[in-house]
């Protein structure tokens, strides 16, 4: 920003002649958001801006409970990070969220937009209908021709406002040559308007003012609940990806710098600390650690990593911290180069046609064919235009697809929030109808159906005083393998041996002295043991004597069990398809019960081995978390990711698991499953209105009263039908 | 009926106050937190002097 001379605006000489003070007109504010998922009520409301607003620094914060979040105006050189210890101390968990991710939530313009139209529309049509009232009530000659001349002032206006989003999807669609569920309804709109203005001008009796405006604010309603289901899934999807800010540590001259991930370069010295995710491609320069690669590879095993070792964006630094040299950022990281995977993927996926636009493509034609009938026998009849075009504007009208447009909006709206509530986010809009068909569930390995966190298995073999030791050089190091044997040796009730000397070695383990021998727990290399292929740390006792081993398995994710027992027992065949070695594998799904499995697939096997049960006419449902998954998750008919996943898994999803528990997935297949019965149900229904409506209308006995009757009873039947799913 | 003459457009009128109340809260924010505004009006935070 440039500073910008100023128009003088005082009046005394004096306060001309005084140097307008050169404020700072760069960065006065910085604007921060906090997500804190805790907040529930008005007192927390009350504590947490008391405490925002007072610490110093911030201009103004305010907290939005629906969406459980602070916005928060501060200087520029206040950071997230010195505020959420403010109010963890309160007690409120605080987490930081990256505003560039949220962009979108905050000017949501499309929602407004579509909300004016429904209001203009609701208002227009409530004017219209009192007007039509009178009409229908016995109005007669002037004051007859009178109401319809307004209806028409209001109508007008009202529908070339509101029904824009009918017309430009109509157009759209005509443009290429196709038929969507919005040319009846454009079609129906305007001969119903052209109609009743000739009729109007003619002073004839009926006029369909009140028809065409009723229709255009429940088929709003529609569309409206339609993007509200889909604005809260995606506004929810973006707080998960802006809580993963992306910043990194830049060293520069010996001097560390945090930096944003998009301002790095390659070249760049970048520090990554012991539990800290790699933000680019590069090479290690400097430090000893070992890599957790499993949200890339889909392997436990920790890998070792020495100056010269190549890491990957997505890998998580596990012991010591590490300089990393960047050879690769952005878009040219690994992690970027799996989208043309992806993209490859999901363009089978686009040939699935919603149930609506399935339903367009049976009712839109018949419904022109019936019209067109209608006036072509009504002319050959009577030889009168006037008749003829005002019967088949009836049966435009009152075949147009009022209740269609809100037969399946209104379902997928109470499905999704029932599943919302139950911890799932339906982000594509006919997931749930392509979730209903699914017969076969592939599940990935690491991070979907095990947490991550490793357990250790191997306790009972060991010697007492051995676990004592190993208890000792265990507990001060953070490493994952370490807290998992320090709580499983807390939980046998084993004390730690007196071992001193304690060190720990990154990347290789700890070592320490114990009655004056060295004692080592760690890496196989380093103790001296033979590598196996489970994870296992292997502790030396210094007495000479052959390292004892320390074995782990992937602790399972709660629900696990349950939820791949609840598939098969709904008759779904579960596969279980890892990139994670043939023995961790097996174990696994031995431990489950899934008969079908494959380890040691690379991404494209995965991806591949869904287009072939896809060619075999399986529906597959693919739950993974990983970037060796992406490319799977976008091939499989419909795919599910856990909230814990890599950013990319999650877009390439279309379904989000929020909460730990795998086990709403299988009640997640009823839902849907019940969903698409309803829709099928609110079909039939409102087919039937219009079996019981279409032979008036064509017979010319249907009067706009009758129409407004058939199109609102049949609206509201459907919306009562959708509500009861929520039950 | 010349009542009419004076009704219609005053029912309009009524109407379209509503109609131009409605887009103004929309478009200044009003429906972005509907559940902490909820809660708000039950804090006696600010009962005796306005929110600076």
């Amino acid at each position: 920003m440039t500073a910008q001379m100023r128009p003088q605006m005082a009046v005394c000489p004096g306060c001309v002649a005084a140097p307008s003070e050169a404020v700072e007109q760069a960065p006065t504010e910085a604007r921060l958001a906090l997500s804190l998922p805790t907040i529930h009520c008005q007192a927390c409301i009350s504590a947490v801006e008391r405490a925002l607003n007072a610490y110093p620094g911030i201009h103004s914060a305010r907290v939005n409970l629906t969406l459980k979040r602070a916005l928060i105006e501060a200087e520029p050189d206040l950071r997230a990070a010195d505020l959420i210890p403010v109010l963890e101390g309160l007690g409120y968990e605080a987490h930081e969220l990256d505003l560039t991710a949220l962009a979108a939530t905050h000017n949501d313009k499309a929602g407004r937009d579509l909300l004016m139209r429904l209001a203009v529309a609701g208002f227009a049509s409530m004017n219209v209908m009192l007007l039509s009232i009178s009409v229908w009530s016995g109005a007669s000659d002037a004051t007859r021709d009178m109401f319809h001349w307004i209806s028409a002032a209001i109508t007008f206006p009202a529908i070339i406002f509101s029904a824009q989003p009918f017309f430009k999807n109509a157009w759209s669609a005509l443009k290429v040559g196709r038929l969507n569920m919005d040319v009846p309804i454009v079609l129906a709109l305007v001969l119903a308007l052209v109609t009743s203005l000739w009729e109007t001008s003619l002073s004839g009796e009926h006029a369909y003012f009140d028809a065409a405006l009723t229709l255009t604010f429940f088929l709003l309603a529609g569309r409206y609940l339609d993007y509200r289901t889909r604005a809260v899934a995606r506004s929810a999807a973006q707080e998960l990806a802006a809580l993963e800010v992306p910043r990194a540590t830049r060293l520069l001259d010996g001097q560390e710098y945090e930096v944003p991930v998009a301002d790095l370069a390659i070249g760049d010295l970048i520090l990554v600390r012991p539990g800290g995710r790699m933000p680019m491609d590069g090479e290690v320069t400097e430090g000893h650690s070992e890599l957790d690669r499993s949200l890339l590879t889909g392997e436990t095993l920790p890998v070792f990593a020495a100056p010269g070792t190549a890491v990957s964006a997505g890998e998580v630094n596990l012991t010591g911290p590490l300089t990393i040299r960047a050879t690769a950022v952005g878009e040219e990281t690994s992690l970027h180069r799996m989208a043309d995977l992806v993209a490859i993927a999901e363009s089978g996926r686009s040939r699935y046609t919603s149930l609506a636009d399935s339903a367009a493509k049976l009712y839109a034609p018949g419904v022109h064919i019936l019209s067109a009938l209608a006036f072509v026998g009504w002319y050959l009849y009577t030889f009168d235009v006037r008749t003829a075009l005002n019967i088949a504007a009836a049966v435009l009208i009152i075949t147009c697809p009022c209740a269609l447009g809100l037969a399946v909006p209104a379902v997928t709206t109470a499905a999704s929030g029932r599943l919302f509530k139950k911890g799932m986010l339906i982000k594509h809009s006919t997931a749930l109808e392509r979730l209903a068909g699914v017969d076969t569930v592939v599940f990935d390995k690491t991070g979907t159906l095990t947490a991550g966190t490793p357990q250790l298995v191997s306790l009972d073999e060991m010697a007492r005083s051995d676990l004592e030791i190993a208890l000792a050089l265990a507990t001060p190091s953070s490493h994952p393998l370490s807290v998992a044997l320090v709580r499983a040796a807390r939980e046998a009730g084993i004390s730690p041996a007196d071992v001193t000397d304690l060190r720990e070695v990154p990347g290789y383990g700890t070592e320490g002295l114990y009655q004056g021998r060295r004692v080592r727990l760690g890496r196989a290399a380093w103790v001296g043991a033979a590598q196996g292929s489970q994870t296992t740390a292997w502790l030396d006792t210094g007495e000479g004597s052959k390292p004892r081993g320390f074995r782990f398995t992937d602790a399972l994710r709660p629900g696990a069990a349950e939820a791949v027992r609840a598939l098969q027992a709904a008759g779904k065949e579960v596969l279980l398809i890892s990139g994670d070695t043939t023995g961790a594998v097996e174990a696994l799904a031995n431990r489950l019960g899934i008969e079908k499995w494959v380890a040691e697939a690379l991404p494209e096997d995965k991806a591949a081995r869904i287009q072939m049960l896809a060619d075999q006419g399986k529906k597959v449902l693919m739950v993974g978390d990983g970037l060796n998954d992406t490319a799977a998750l976008a091939a499989a008919h419909v795919s599910i990711s856990p909230a814990s996943a890599l950013d990319a898994a999650r877009v390439a999803s279309d379904i989000v698991l929020l909460g730990q528990d795998l086990e709403p997935i299988a009640e997640a297949c009823g839902v849907a499953g019940q969903a698409i019965r309803r829709i099928r149900e609110n079909f039939r229904l409102a087919t039937l209105y219009n079996v019981i409506a279409v032979p008036l209308a064509v017979a010319g006995l249907a009067t706009p009263l009758i129409a407004a009757l058939a199109m609102s009873s049949s609206s509201i039947t459907v919306s009562l039908n959708a509500l009861r799913l929520k039950s | 009926m010349s009542v009419l003459s004076y009704l219609i457009p005053i029912s309009l009128i009524l109407g379209g106050a509503a109609l131009v109340a409605f887009i103004y809260t929309v478009r200044s924010n009003q429906y972005d937190d509907p559940e902490g505004d909820a809660r708000r009006i039950l804090s006696d935070e600010w009962d005796d002097h306005p929110k600076p």
